[in-house]
């Protein structure tokens, strides 16, 4: 296990690297720094001397390795649009992205799961039949179109819930909630739907499929044949064998989660990382996209890397398998 | 009838398709008394395994029982239903099935599915359940049992799966146990062993079995009496012995002389030409009828065949040599 | 004309199709039909859509700022003209925008995955067919590609391409950078399924034996390549499709797509949602419901489509 752990970790360490080159190389060669941080009025001599400075002339992998090592200590510079340091501009933004997002992932799950396990059950339902078609509407459904059509329903028609932005939020000096005020948590919950429905759905579909193929398998009959309860059977047996593959699909899907919250985050102008992103494309900010790339690329490889030692915890064969010398 | 453990009258599986209703089993009857084994062959796809499942209520829909009945000690269940059903299944007819590698659960442990079955249908603590399980373990031959209620199926070899896989057929103690195939997927030098112990414990505790397989080589060393099914029907029934040296049906004859027993010496093994007919492509009259050397036309003619209390359901059964017919 | 008995004639090509069993299963299948007459039509509405279009949505002098805010079907409260489907606040006829804004929606779905499937196709046959290192490059690209949601690849090129175009162009060449940007996020799944084919062709007696005298076996694997990855490739595309579609509507819809002069369906709801709450619902309502149908229709017909070219599922 601990062998696999370490492959797998330095793979991770490669792909941080391959993104790493991709958001150096948009910083250094897309939209020139020095324009970027010297106005109209310059001279030679500044640029030379910045050059100098910002380590220009040196060779690339020294750049680079110079670029990797600011990063790893959060500094990507300066935001061109808002001239201010880009990790202070998502520090400030990232509670609102995370907060939206363990909400729609715990959304999507939960349904998920359940739905998946509803619909396997009762295959032949009315009710499973009609959750499974509204769902394939629902996977080709894009996803603004889901929030436009939940702020038309219950902000406009009926005026329930807020169209924008996040409420009342609480400062705690390195952290701003919306959990703490009644209408922090009301402006969460269109957004969360909007941003968990898909991923509801594909977790769903995953779930039903997976259980399904475990219904049929040998040991649910023979489960069955020693007179163990439907209850049981289903999920004692059943659940814990679907839940397997299920996580990593699932785990991968919280990572998209995070992404796809720059559309969600459009939609209802919630005030979070995904928003910058956008804006930071519209108006070519370099640093904020290299810096949303490395970010976001970090937490996808943890989520690939948790999900692969979650695998260990559920299956005793891998443990076995993996571990060597048995 | 109170003799009987398990007696079968004119039991009828069907399906429904769109082509029209299939018979896999067609008004099959037989009993099986106390501590006896009957061996039930066939070639596949004869409906051994079908009638099997009839018994234990474990059709896959759409089969479904049609006609006839089945009496288990004196009562009759083929219409019983849902949880009356489940609560026969494994105190009162054990399940042994083909595959030991995929009839176990691969994340439950080994003690805990033993456990389990025992809680379900015995009146008894975890505590009481846990010795016994140990216990259970250890009579069919598993080395340090106490210890190894704790490993998981895949710490097992094939042949020690299937004695974990008997144990757990036999822990509720019920009074029939259906084998369907057990020694199938194991390596030869094992089926014996597994036959032998299941041969043992069934004497021991006077339970009937139901042994289904297609090798006449293990019947003739296991069985009590054997019944010989040919597409959906009955062919022959009758003690081992009698079948084995004198069968009386064309196609058990044939059977018969396309396996090597060790009894028989060696001669060149025969074939029946053919194949079974298709349940949807079942002939008139006999249905063996076009791979029977001796067929006339009242094979082809009349409706098929019965046993009607005989020993074969043939319009010529071949004569016994004089000296032996009884 | 009841020929009941249809006597044995010489048949043609098509006509030997249509009684083949992919022909009979898209005739049993009613989604199939629906799906692919509603692709169709709009496919040909795009196509004509200057010839269908009552008005010229981009032409200035056809707009006339009192229509503005048309209802649907009644007359104009100014000037008494009649919008089956209403217009925008200037006064451009929603129904003429919308053909106008499926044109460019299928144009860039489709370039889209064109520019893919070419890119895709070519990579894996050079992965599979050079080996070595030059096969480890490309799939290990294509992992990392993977592991991100293919929209925000799809972004992020946009904006770079954004960032490398001089100011004065990027509205101009935003339809192609769109087309490459979604393009290059979706070639991994072609080079996967024609890699994967091709390392089967390639161990191949023929190959081997075209090897052993000394031909080039490429030309004749190509030959034997193509039709193995037809079906999956077919299936994929049309998929691709649909997701290229949606990618291109909410690229334009979050501002980082189509501009506002070469609205595509994404765009004219992103300019709909600022009506969303004064009333003028219209201006949201009917483009949002074709690039539904659209997406819908695609999709139905790339899961039915993978359902009758795979034997194997069914």
């Amino acid at each position: 296990m601990l062998a696999y752990s370490l492959r797998r970790l330095f793979q991770s360490f490669i792909v941080l690297l391959v993104v790493g080159l991709v958001a150096f190389s948009m910083f250094r060669f897309v939209g020139d720094p020095i324009d970027s941080l010297l106005g109209q009025e310059r001279t030679q001599s500044d640029i030379e001397r910045l050059r100098g400075e910002l380590g220009l002339d040196d060779p690339f992998v020294v750049q680079y390795g110079a670029f990797l090592g600011r990063a790893v200590q959060g500094d990507f510079g300066l935001s061109y649009r808002q001239a201010r340091p880009v990790a202070e501009i998502i520090a400030e933004r990232a509670p609102a992205t995370l907060e939206l997002a363990l909400v729609s992932a715990g959304f999507a799950m939960f349904f998920g799961v359940v739905l998946g396990i509803f619909t396997a059950i009762r295959r032949d339902g009315f009710a499973a039949n009609a959750i499974m078609s509204v769902s394939l509407i629902g996977v080709s459904l894009p996803t603004f179109l889901i929030g436009i059509l939940l702020i038309y329903l219950f902000s406009v028609e009926l005026g329930w819930l807020p169209s924008f932005g996040r409420g009342d939020v609480v400062d705690l000096g390195w952290w701003t909630t919306g959990f703490a005020t009644g209408s922090g948590l009301k402006a969460l919950i269109l957004p969360s739907i909007t941003l968990g429905l898909y991923q509801m759905t594909l977790i769903m579909r995953l779930v039903r499929s997976e259980m399904l193929e475990v219904l049929r398998a040998d040991y649910i009959r023979f489960a069955r044949a020693r007179g163990i309860r439907e209850k049981s059977v289903n999920f004692r047996h059943a659940l814990k064998n679907t839940l397997v593959p299920v996580i990593t699909v699932t785990g991968l899907q919280l990572g998209s989660i995070i992404a796809f919250a720059i559309i969600t985050e459009t939609v209802f102008q919630w005030p979070g990382v995904g928003l910058l992103f956008i804006n930071a494309i519209q108006f070519v900010d370099i640093p904020v996209m290299a810096a949303y790339l490395m970010l976001i690329s970090v937490m996808f490889v943890a989520i690939n890397l948790i999900v692969d030692l979650l695998y260990f915890a559920i299956d005793p064969r891998l443990r076995a398998d993996r571990s060597g010398g048995h | 009838m109170s003799e009987a453990v398990l007696s079968i009258r004119n039991l009828t599986v069907e399906i429904p398709t769109r082509g029209g209703i299939l018979r896999p089993v067609d008004q099959i009857n037989y009993d099986i008394n106390r501590g006896e084994i009957l061996g039930i062959v066939g070639e596949s796809g004869a409906g051994k395994s079908m009638a099997g499942n009839a018994v234990i209520g474990l059709l896959n829909r759409p089969a479904k029982i049609t006609g006839g009945e089945i009496w288990l000690n004196g009562t009759r269940i083929d219409q019983l239903e849902g949880e009356d059903m489940r609560r026969l299944r494994g105190k009162h007819i054990g399940m042994v099935f083909q595959d030991p590698l995929t009839s176990l659960n691969p994340l439950l442990r080994i003690g805990d599915q033993l456990t389990e079955t025992m809680l379900e249908h015995l009146d008894i603590s975890r505590d009481k359940a846990r010795k016994r399980a140990a216990a259970a373990l250890d009579e069919v031959g598993i080395p340090a049992a106490a210890q190894r209620l704790d490993s998981y199926p895949h710490e097992f070899s094939g042949g020690m799966r299937q004695r974990v896989v008997i144990a757990l057929a036999l822990c509720a103690e019920p009074s029939l146990i259906i084998a369907d195939e057990p020694t199938t997927a194991l390596d030869v030098s094992v089926q014996a062993q597994i036959i032998a112990l299941l041969k043992r414990l069934c004497r021991d505790r006077g339970t009937a079995v139901m042994l289904i397989t297609h090798d006449m080589g293990v019947i003739a060393e296991t069985a009590d009496r054997v019944a010989v099914m040919y597409a959906g029907r009955l062919a022959e029934l009758g003690n081992v012995r009698d079948v084995v040296t004198h069968p009386e049906h064309p196609y058990t004859d044939g059977l018969m002389g396309s396996t090597p027993l060790a009894s028989k010496g060696l001669k060149r093994l025969r074939q029946i030409s053919g194949s079974m007919p298709r349940l949807t492509a079942m002939p008139e009259g006999c249905a063996f009828h076009p791979r029977c050397e001796f067929a006339q036309d009242i094979c082809r003619a009349e409706p098929r065949p019965k046993l009607n209390g005989g020993r074969s359901a043939c319009h010529f059964p071949i004569q016994q040599p004089a000296e032996e017919t009884a | 004309m009841a020929d009941t008995t249809p006597a044995p004639k010489p048949r043609g090509r098509l006509a030997h199709w249509w009684d083949g069993d992919f022909a009979y299963q898209f005739r049993r299948s009613p989604v199939a039909i629906i799906s692919f007459t509603v692709v169709m039509l709009m496919v040909l509405a795009a196509i004509f859509a200057p010839l269908i279009a009552p008005y010229d949505p981009f032409d200035p002098a056809s707009l006339n700022l009192m229509n503005g805010f048309s209802s649907p079907m009644e007359p104009n409260a100014f000037t008494g003209e009649t919008f089956w489907l209403g217009t925008d606040d200037q006064g451009r006829d929603v129904f003429s925008t919308i053909l106008y804004g499926l044109r460019i929606s299928l144009f860039v779905g489709a370039a889209a995955v064109g520019f893919a499937m070419v890119l895709g196709i070519t990579l894996g046959l050079v992965a599979a067919y050079v080996g070595g290192w030059v096969e480890t490059i490309i799939m290990r690209i294509a992992d990392v590609q993977l592991t991100f949601p293919a929209i925000l690849v799809a972004m992020l090129i946009f904006g770079v391409a954004k960032g490398i175009t001089p100011v004065e162009y990027r509205d101009q060449m935003a339809i192609w950078v769109l087309i490459v940007a979604i393009g290059l996020s979706d070639w991994v799944q072609f080079a996967r399924v024609v890699r994967g084919a091709t390392l089967v062709e390639k161990n191949k007696e023929y190959v081997q034996a075209a090897r052993l005298i000394g031909r080039g076996s490429g030309a004749i694997m190509l030959r034997h390549i193509l039709p193995n990855v037809l079906s999956p490739v077919l299936v994929i595309a049309t998929i691709s499709l649909a997701l290229a579609i949606i990618a291109e509507a909410t690229l334009s819809f979050l501002g980082v797509g189509a501009p506002p002069t070469q609205p595509s369906l994404g765009t004219l709801i992103r300019i709909g949602q600022g009506f969303l709450f004064s009333g003028e619902w219209w201006i949201l309502l009917f483009p949002a419901c074709t690039l539904l149908a659209l997406a819908l229709a695609v999709n139905l017909l790339g899961d039915w489509l993978r359902d009758a070219l795979n034997p194997k599922l069914r």
